[in-house]
């Protein structure tokens, strides 16, 4: 398919505004204009229309195929939030608005959004404050890690290290590394965290420890009130990684279980749509004893039931965002947790770890778990067994991708070889399930028998496999290159 | 329930697979002590009761003022076809584009993308975004960083402040020096800043227009920075990009923008998109996902992410970054918002946000009392000096229904009386005449 720019007609009208009176060259000295066109193209609407819809259907979407993308949460986005993210009090609202004096009264409707889904995210996780200025994921891990620091740097700590076990996510290190940090890497013993490995690496250098639970292997972290003892004993804090969180609301609260920060990723948990890689949203919870160091601004609620930001923390790390994060987001996440309510939420991480267990005990024998015992709302299979007749993780994927279901996450977490994640997520029927299973069955057979089935799929979609290797060596990364 | 669609039955025949005897015995591992203390939660309600509430709540804003805010962030038109696009559920109930074959349309999208805003900026790479144009700007900042193994950061001091706190934040723990060189009257002090450069400066980093919407050409001083060994870095309001010179003939060798004002609502702050570009000679340190172009087993083109050894998910915390998610949605719409304009739409928009300023500018400057700030070249947001506290000026006239800019002193002392007041094409002729009716009346 042409790129838009390749279709480009010089003459064709688009949204265009009126003429100004005067041109650029008439406002403003030439010096300081550019002496040629940018190059964008002119297209009628119907142009750019037809070409972003033909685009749209070369994407596979949970409204049109099961995602079953571990360690991303791919649930159903309900529709009525994109409503309310649309809603004109909400979308024409100036972000500067609180900062004109008086003016917080012009906005007072989102200052209490705000301040209320930061209440129902402390209830929900247990935590004494929250902020919603992360603006994704590993913006929430960021800013966790440099809330971490601040305290230590507080109570004159000298700390330089942070624990990473080897089933983290990535961001982890990363964003422990970006804080500032040197990170430490802890071998896992039967999936899960080791009290006597961390022993072996935990001494008072140690800022914290950043933990996934369940992990990405989809396994419960049992020895967890034992690691917060261990950690506290040095005056380390425990991150918690909040990718997971859709497996134990309700049924466990980071805070009650010892954690000292958490971020949540509301576009996994909370049902907000992941936009093809974002936006997402990343709030930060934090214990009583964080409170001082959260970002600023924070919202806050006087007594005659005024809302206002407040910026007099002198303890606190300073802006990780120009405002108060993905606002729009965050009111879809909002909703999303007002329909729900209490029993909706519990119910959404007891189906989604239902469906993850009846997902693993139909593909057993099919696929080999290594860590077979009950996981939470995901689990990791290996595609060991069927390497022996060359067939991968990757080929497995490719396959599944031309029965219009979305691949499972692959070679993740790096701890498993061939490693196949599975998250069905609470929003698919049992139909759902059992069709995906027999599906995922009939083609591990027919590509035993012919494994040539595998490796060349898949064969149905716009593209086969692509070339990413000469990708990387030519380095076409836009339309003029 | 809503959303989850198990029965009683399915219920059932699932935990009877599971060999489980009921679905509290899968949370067996939690044990009592890590059980929830409390989770005292409202019930749920119906979509239409949520509706309803979430409407009460957007009622409580006041958002048919008619306002003159901008500081970084502007209320222009969006294509009705934007949100009609943008909203087609393949694109935004999909993930991250980690099974290309799958995700060709968002792929291409970020390809598209990636080359219109390298044609704004003209530099040659762009990112497919990242969180907001102050990320953007920290992201670049390390670039430098790491491209010159130097720790010294040149900030002029009309370089958006939001930005510059953010920058503050993010360096705090990285032993990184800042050195922020004052404005002149709201213009960027060219021979300071290029007198503060040196052997130990990673890069100089300045805002075209400026936060007083004040224009420049920084040719001059990123050839000196070049010849220091020093990274160029220019923050840019793209749709003013349409006009100015671009940062790549300035001489730029990274240019970020906050992309907000390409199709994105205001929405009280985000989400917005970090624009990113850079030269040839810095790609290789740029953060994020790429989108590169290549081909099928049957040699047809076709999109991957691409050069992914720098990233978070490969290298872990060697990464160049620990960005994982990106703003593709957001990128998605700044790209159809850019195509439903075109060249020329742009141009148009541009050239109006430009004129309407300068007749707003003309208008409070004939007011007595009032002047402007400085004589310098702007765009479509400049700065007036008051005979009264602006933060007076906001209050009164704001309680009127007309919000006539933004304080200058709540970031620069001294500034107390500058009102930094922004147009674009939605700002009429009309409005400007209130706004100068008004402003004259409350000076009287």
């Amino acid at each position: 398919m042409n790129t838009v720019f390749k279709k480009s007609d010089p003459g064709r009208e688009g949204v265009w505004p009126e003429r100004a009176h005067k041109s650029a060259a008439e406002l403003l000295p030439a010096g300081l204009l550019r002496t040629r066109p940018a190059g964008l193209p002119s297209l009628s609407e119907l142009d750019v229309v037809r070409h972003f819809t033909q685009l749209s259907k070369r994407n596979f979407g949970v409204d049109g195929n099961f995602y079953p993308l571990g360690s991303c949460t791919m649930k159903y986005n309900p529709k009525f939030t994109e409503t309310v993210a649309a809603m004109p009090g909400f979308t024409r609202l100036h972000p500067v608005l609180p900062q004109l004096g008086g003016a917080g009264r012009l906005c007072q409707g989102a200052l209490e959004v705000m301040y209320e889904t930061e209440r129902l995210l402390c209830e929900i996780c247990g935590m004494s404050a929250f902020t919603l200025h992360p603006m994704a994921g590993a913006h929430g891990e960021l800013t966790g890690v440099m809330i971490m620091a601040a305290y230590h740097k507080d109570r004159g700590n000298k700390k330089t290290k942070i624990i990473c076990p080897d089933s983290a996510h990535g961001t982890n290190p990363a964003s422990a590394a970006i804080a500032g940090y040197e990170v430490v890497n802890l071998p896992s013993r039967d999936g899960i965290v080791d009290p006597i490995e961390l022993a072996k690496v935990l001494d008072d250098s140690v800022a914290g420890m950043m933990m996934t639970c369940p992990n990405t292997l989809g396994l419960f972290e049992r020895n967890l009130p034992r690691i917060v003892e261990m950690l506290r004993s040095v005056d380390a804090l425990l991150y918690y990684d909040g990718a997971n969180l859709n497996a134990i609301m309700g049924k466990m609260r980071v805070g009650d279980a010892g954690f000292d920060v958490v971020h949540l990723n509301l576009h996994k948990t909370f049902g907000t749509p992941h936009g093809g890689g974002g936006p997402g949203a990343g709030p930060v919870g934090v214990s009583e004893r964080l409170v001082p160091y959260l970002p600023i601004s924070r919202v806050e609620k006087l007594e005659d039931g005024q809302f206002y930001l407040n910026y007099d923390f002198p303890k606190s790390i300073g802006y990780v965002a120009p405002f108060y994060g993905n606002f729009g987001v965050v009111l879809k996440a909002y909703a999303y947790i007002l329909r729900l309510g209490r029993a909706g939420l519990i119910r959404a991480t007891e189906s989604a770890v239902l469906a993850a267990n009846y997902l693993r005990k139909r593909l057993d024998g099919v696929l080999e778990v290594p860590f077979d015992r009950i996981c939470m709302h995901e689990f990791v299979a290996t595609a060991c067994k069927q390497t022996t007749c060359g067939i991968r993780a990757l080929d497995i994927a490719k396959m599944l991708l031309d029965k219009g279901y979305h691949a499972p996450t692959i070679y993740f977490p790096l701890i498993v070889k061939e490693a196949l994640m599975f998250e069905p997520t609470e929003t698919e029927s049992l139909d759902t399930l059992d069709q995906f299973a027999d599906d995922l069955m009939a083609l591990l057979a027919e590509a035993a028998v012919d494994p040539a089935l595998a490796t060349g799929a898949p064969r149905t979609l716009p593209v086969t496999r692509l070339d990413e290797t000469r990708a990387a060596r030519s380095m076409e990364l836009t339309d003029d290159l | 329930m809503p959303y989850v669609p198990h029965t009683p039955e399915d219920i059932r025949r699932m935990l009877g697979v599971i060999g489980a005897p009921s679905v509290e015995a899968l949370f067996a591992e939690i044990g009592p002590s890590m059980r929830p203390k409390s989770f005292d939660l409202p019930e749920g309600k119906s979509e239409m009761a949520v509706l309803a509430q979430m409407e009460d709540l957007a009622r409580k804003n006041a958002v048919s003022q008619m306002s003159f805010l901008g500081a970084g962030f502007y209320d222009h038109h969006i294509p009705a076809a934007v949100d009609a696009l943008s909203m087609r559920s393949e694109f935004y109930t999909a993930y991250t584009p980690y099974q290309p074959e799958a995700s060709q349309g968002t792929l291409q999208a970020i390809f598209e993308y990636q080359t219109a805003v390298t044609r704004l900026t003209g530099l040659t790479f762009a990112n497919a975004s990242v969180y907001d144009g102050g990320s953007a700007l920290f992201e670049a900042a390390m670039m430098a960083v790491r491209q010159t193994g130097r720790r010294r950061l040149v900030v002029c001091e009309a370089l958006n402040p939001i930005y510059r706190v953010m920058l503050a934040s993010y360096t705090s723990n990285l032993n990184l020096e800042l050195a922020t060189i004052a404005h002149k009257d709201g213009s960027c002090d060219l021979a300071a800043l290029t007198a503060a450069l040196d052997g130990d400066t990673a890069a100089v980093l300045v805002q075209n227009p400026n936060f007083f919407g004040t224009l420049h050409d920084f040719g001059a001083l990123f050839a000196a920075a070049k010849a220091q060994g020093v990274v160029s870095v220019i923050t840019v309001y793209p749709v003013l990009q349409a006009v100015l010179k671009s940062p790549g003939e300035m001489g730029a060798d990274v240019a970020v923008a906050e992309g907000q004002s390409l199709g994105l609502p205001l929405s009280f702050g985000g989400p917005y998109l970090g624009i990113m570009t850079c030269t040839r000679d810095m790609v290789r340190q740029m953060p994020g996902r790429m989108v590169g172009r290549t081909v099928d087993t049957q040699g047809r083109t076709g999109y991957v992410l691409t050069l992914q050894a720098r990233e978070q998910h490969i290298r872990r915390q060697k990464a160049t970054s620990n960005i994982c998610s990106n703003q593709a949605l957001c990128a998605l719409r700044s790209l159809m918002h850019l195509c439903l304009l075109g060249e020329e739409g742009l141009r148009r928009t541009a050239e109006i946000c430009i004129e309407r300023a300068h007749y707003a500018a003309e208008r409070l400057a004939a007011i007595p009392g009032v002047r402007l700030l400085s004589d310098a070249p702007f765009g479509n947001e400049f700065a007036v000096s008051l005979p009264v506290s602006a933060y007076q000026a906001i209050d009164k006239l704001t309680s009127r229904g007309v919000v006539p800019g933004f304080p200058l002193g709540r970031y620069y002392p001294g500034l107390e009386n500058a009102l930094l007041v922004a147009c674009t094409e939605k700002t009429s002729k009309e409005q400007i005449g209130i706004l100068a009716e008004m402003l004259r009346g409350m000076l009287l």
